[in-house]
């Protein structure tokens, strides 16, 4: 395996912007706004069309030849008029793009100068400015940019704090972020989800068009996330590494729960994603103390399923070696649900560069960590390739992305994370919490008994 | 409710306003359904499978266009994977110059490529990186072709891409010294063989008499376009992205063009019949017409049933190019579905003109349009289909009519008589679906 610098192909990443597009879409009655070249915001709708199957407004600055040259203010300035009079969002979302950021943007000010000019307008929009250029991090480091950047802005010490928590549920698909408000009304716990786009990427069928759709965290519980009683983050790794090649300090570093914690005081615990039971165990419990409560009975009885799940499935899979790629934070939580499991994670690979990936393995599979366990940061799918190649894995768990390699080497994939470009559906992919983990090991283990039968000559009848 | 400055870009046919002004750029805050100028070049050059294509930039605009059309090749597959120099900070500050020669040269040497296109996004002109220096240098080391595309984003539309893209195809043309080239040669431009189309066509073409030399640049090869100048004839549909490499092919090598389109029976029967008389021969006519004959004695009693199911129907039509959408109001016409939106990305005033005059009264005509404006039309027209491309879809099944995908992630071919029959056949399965008995539109 190099570890080429010099170019990349088939990236396992995309760029910042789009994450942040995704987090400024959980907020209630937003318009992300991409300040840059037309293009960006296209590629990026697009893209995120094809994944979640829901309209994708996404407003551009739309820079020409001389905004390049003269500076963004004008097209500025009209892409937040156009936004308003069409859109009347409650809030503008706006993210720069390598072109905004390379000739030296900053929003910040055409922000603050917008909102002096307009000062006393009814209905006059908040902004939140994430600054995301795309030689920065990933798609994902864009997403938690996105959401330090809206806490940041709306945060406030005003009021009485409160008993409520905040749940910074990470990047993950909007039937779990369902599923996570599930869990804090069973424990019984006001919590508020962000970025929540559980409504706003998964709506229903419409009776009339919604420019923006309905769902969302919002802006007030936003505001009050500066009195909340505890953060919870979900994602050890988030945005905290140094991403190869940083200069100067662009913000991603902190998290959105770090900057309540130091700004406000507000306690701060952190977990993993909550895949499979060792993961869910620790979000639930962090629960359990937050509440006062001990885990419900229906939890209780959902981990007894899912265990007696995994003895019914463990000759299955037992030993069978898995590559496991997608954003850093999903790749640890989909090999301790692997390692636990009994597969065996053979590559961990992820488009970011935190540096922490490994380390960050050891500690959350425990005694589950093999030496034997690959990880690579920083890598494209070319490189997964030529990795599987020599470790003749069974299976692909990841986003769809990495279908062309499971069919070269004819083996399934188990299709999970960002982007699902085809299948339908995405949206409800389940895989947190006991349920999540008990869906995503049925599928794993029936589709490795369908590769099974397939490729059988017997034609089997039980399995 | 509207962007007013967009008014001249909305018409009705029939109406107070007429003559729609195309070619504006978009305007900032509009949701826009372009793209940009690298989108645009990206698009024209992607589907020629034997060259090396690699992306200057960020990953963002390689990782948005890997494999991004169904553009199929016969052989090569490079042109499905996607490159990118991955710039990061330290390239911005530093310049990228040497990440540029470093990639290039070390992919020349692994996938020995026939030829390199370099493209340059938004920054790179900015961090002043000089990349036809650079593709002058590998093309002098690697002894292959390796050209720039200076495709920055930020330069134009999308429709200026395709001209960059010409431009980038035109260094390549005149170039090949092939010998044994047939008299009744053609070169296929702006077809990009999505869902394989192109073989679709090569294949009538094929049996009236006439060979295809080039396909430009749907499962193009290098090779075949350094030797696209001996073609007795360009045939353009797409015509929006590859009329200005056949205007400059007619002024430097005196080819001559037409123009065509492959979508509907009329268009596709011209296409042929138009071929046959710049050839001015007897036999070609003779065995066009024997063919046109022959499909459609297969093809008009099976669309029969498609059509009385679907007479009356109305439809929307957002596209890409103009004459796509002029092709598609004939085709919809045939099977007995009405157009009421016809509007495309990159039409120009005069395309408008042509639409406008094959619309019925009471269509409406749109220039650059967005979410906003084509759900109001949508609902003010009463569509029940939807024609247009991924951006389009969830429009349509948001407000709960069909749709169908005429842009380049489509599986299905629709060119010629099978694909005017798929066409037929996929506007009724979505129109008929029992699934839009639960919406409420």
């Amino acid at each position: 395996m190099t570890d080429n610098n010099s170019m990349n192909c088939n990236a396992c990443k995309q760029c910042a912007p789009l994450g942040a597009c995704v987090a400024f879409k959980g907020i209630s009655g937003s318009l992300p706004m991409l300040h840059g070249s037309q293009g960006c915001a296209t590629y990026i709708r697009r893209y995120l069309i094809s994944h979640y199957r829901e309209p994708m407004d996404i407003a551009s600055s739309n820079f020409s030849e001389e905004t390049t040259i003269f500076g963004g203010n004008k097209n500025f300035n009209t892409g937040i008029d156009n936004i308003i009079s069409q859109y009347h969002p409650e809030v503008i979302a706006i993210a720069s793009t390598c072109l905004a950021e390379t000739i030296g943007e900053d929003v910040q000010r055409l922000i603050g100068e917008y909102q002096s000019i307009h000062a006393g307008r009814e209905g006059l929009p908040a902004m939140i400015f994430a600054s995301t250029p795309s030689y920065c991090g990933t798609h994902y480091e864009g997403f938690q940019e996105a959401v330090f950047a809206s806490v940041k802005t709306l945060a406030s010490a005003e009021g009485k704090a409160g008993r409520h928590i905040n749940l910074f549920n990470n990047f993950i698909s909007t039937e779990d972020i369902r599923h996570l408000k599930e869990i804090a009304v069973d424990f019984g716990v006001d919590a508020m989800l962000f970025p929540d786009y559980s409504d706003t990427l998964d709506s229903t069928s419409w009776d009339s068009y919604c420019r923006i759709p309905e769902g969302g965290t919002p802006v007030d519980a936003l505001r009050r996330s500066a009195l909340a009683a505890v953060s919870v983050e979900l994602g050890y790794i988030l945005n905290s590494g140094g991403a190869r090649g940083r200069i100067k300090n662009n913000f991603m570093t902190q998290s959105a729960g770090e900057y309540l914690n130091a700004q406000f005081d507000v306690p701060l615990v952190r977990t993993g994603l909550p895949v499979g039971i060792r993961e869910t165990d620790k979000l639930m419990s962090i629960l359990s103390d937050i509440a006062r409560v001990p885990v419900p009975e229906k939890y209780r009885r959902q981990r007894g399923r899912l265990i007696d799940l995994y003895v019914d499935g463990h000759k299955y899979v037992s030993g069978k070696k898995a590559i496991i790629y997608g954003e850093e934070d999903l790749t640890v939580a989909l090999a301790s649900f692997a390692a636990e499991t009994g597969i065996r994670p053979v590559l961990c690979a992820t488009g970011g560069e935190s540096g922490k990936l490994k380390e960050t393995l050891q500690s959350t599979l425990g005694d589950l960590y093999g030496d034997d366990i690959r990880t690579g940061q920083g890598f494209s799918f070319e490189q997964i390739a030529e990795a599987a190649k020599e470790l003749q894995p069974d299976l692909l768990i990841g986003n769809s992305k990495g279908y062309y390699i499971a069919r070269e080497l004819d083996i399934p994939i188990i299709r999970t994370g960002f982007p699902i470009h085809d299948r339908i559906g995405a949206q409800h992919d389940r895989i947190l919490g006991y349920e999540g983990a008990l869906m995503l090991f049925e599928r794993t283990v029936n589709t490795l008994l369908e590769d099974r039968q397939r490729k059988s000559t017997t034609g089997y009848k039980y399995m | 409710m509207f962007i007013k400055e967009r008014q001249e870009q909305i018409i009705t046919k029939g109406g107070d306003n007429s003559g729609l002004v195309g070619g504006k750029p978009s305007i900032a805050g509009s949701v826009s359904q372009r793209a940009c100028v690298f989108c645009g070049s990206r698009v024209v050059l992607y589907p020629i499978a034997d060259a090396l294509h690699l992306v200057h930039g960020p990953i963002g605009c390689a990782a948005y266009t890997w494999d991004i059309r169904g553009a199929m090749s016969s052989g090569p597959q490079l042109h499905r994977s996607s490159f990118s120099t991955d710039l990061r900070e330290k390239h911005i500050i530093f310049g990228g110059e040497q990440q540029l020669y470093d990639a290039l040269t070390e992919l020349i040497d692994k996938h020995q490529p026939a030829a390199a296109f370099v493209y340059s996004t938004c920054i790179v002109g900015v961090i002043g990186d000089d990349v036809e220096a650079v593709c002058r240098r590998v093309e002098a080391e690697k002894m292959i072709p390796v050209i720039p595309v200076m495709s920055e984003g930020f330069q134009g539309s999308k429709k200026d891409g395709y001209k960059i893209a010409c431009d980038a195809i035109a260094t390549l043309v005149g170039t090949g010294n092939r010998t044994d080239v047939s008299p009744f040669s053609i070169n296929i431009l702006g077809d990009f063989n999505l869902a394989g189309e192109l073989w679709i066509l090569a294949d009538y073409y094929r049996r009236t008499g006439v060979h295809i030399l080039a396909s430009i640049t749907g499962d193009g090869r290098v090779d075949d376009i350094r030797n696209a100048h001996k073609a007795s004839l360009n045939v353009v549909q797409c015509s929006g992205s590859m009329i200005y490499l056949a205007k400059r092919m007619k002024e430097e090598y005196g080819v001559p063009f037409i123009k065509v389109s492959y979508f509907g029976i009329e268009d596709m029967s011209d296409a042929l019949y138009e071929v046959a008389k710049h050839f001015d021969n007897e036999s070609i006519m003779e065995r066009a017409r024997a063919l046109v004959r022959d499909e459609l004695q297969h093809l008009l009693p099976a669309l029969e049933p498609y059509r009385k199911a679907l007479q009356g129907k109305k439809a929307a039509i957002y596209v890409g190019g103009a004459f796509k959408a002029i092709s598609l109001v004939k085709a919809l016409r045939l099977i007995g579905i009405q157009t009421v939106i016809a509007g495309t990305q990159t039409g120009n005033t005069d395309d408008y003109k042509l639409l406008e005059s094959i619309c019925d009264d009471g269509c409406i005509l749109v220039d650059d349009s967005n979410p906003v404006e084509l759900s109001e039309f949508v609902k003010q027209t009463g569509a029940e289909l939807f024609i247009g491309g991924v951006k389009e879809r969830p429009i349509a099944y948001k407000l709960g009519i069909g749709f169908c995908d005429h842009n380049h992630e489509r599986k299905l071919a629709l060119a010629g008589y099978d694909g005017m029959l798929n066409f037929a056949k996929e506007v009724y399965e979505t129109v008929s679906s029992p699934v839009w008995k639960f919406v409420n539109r």
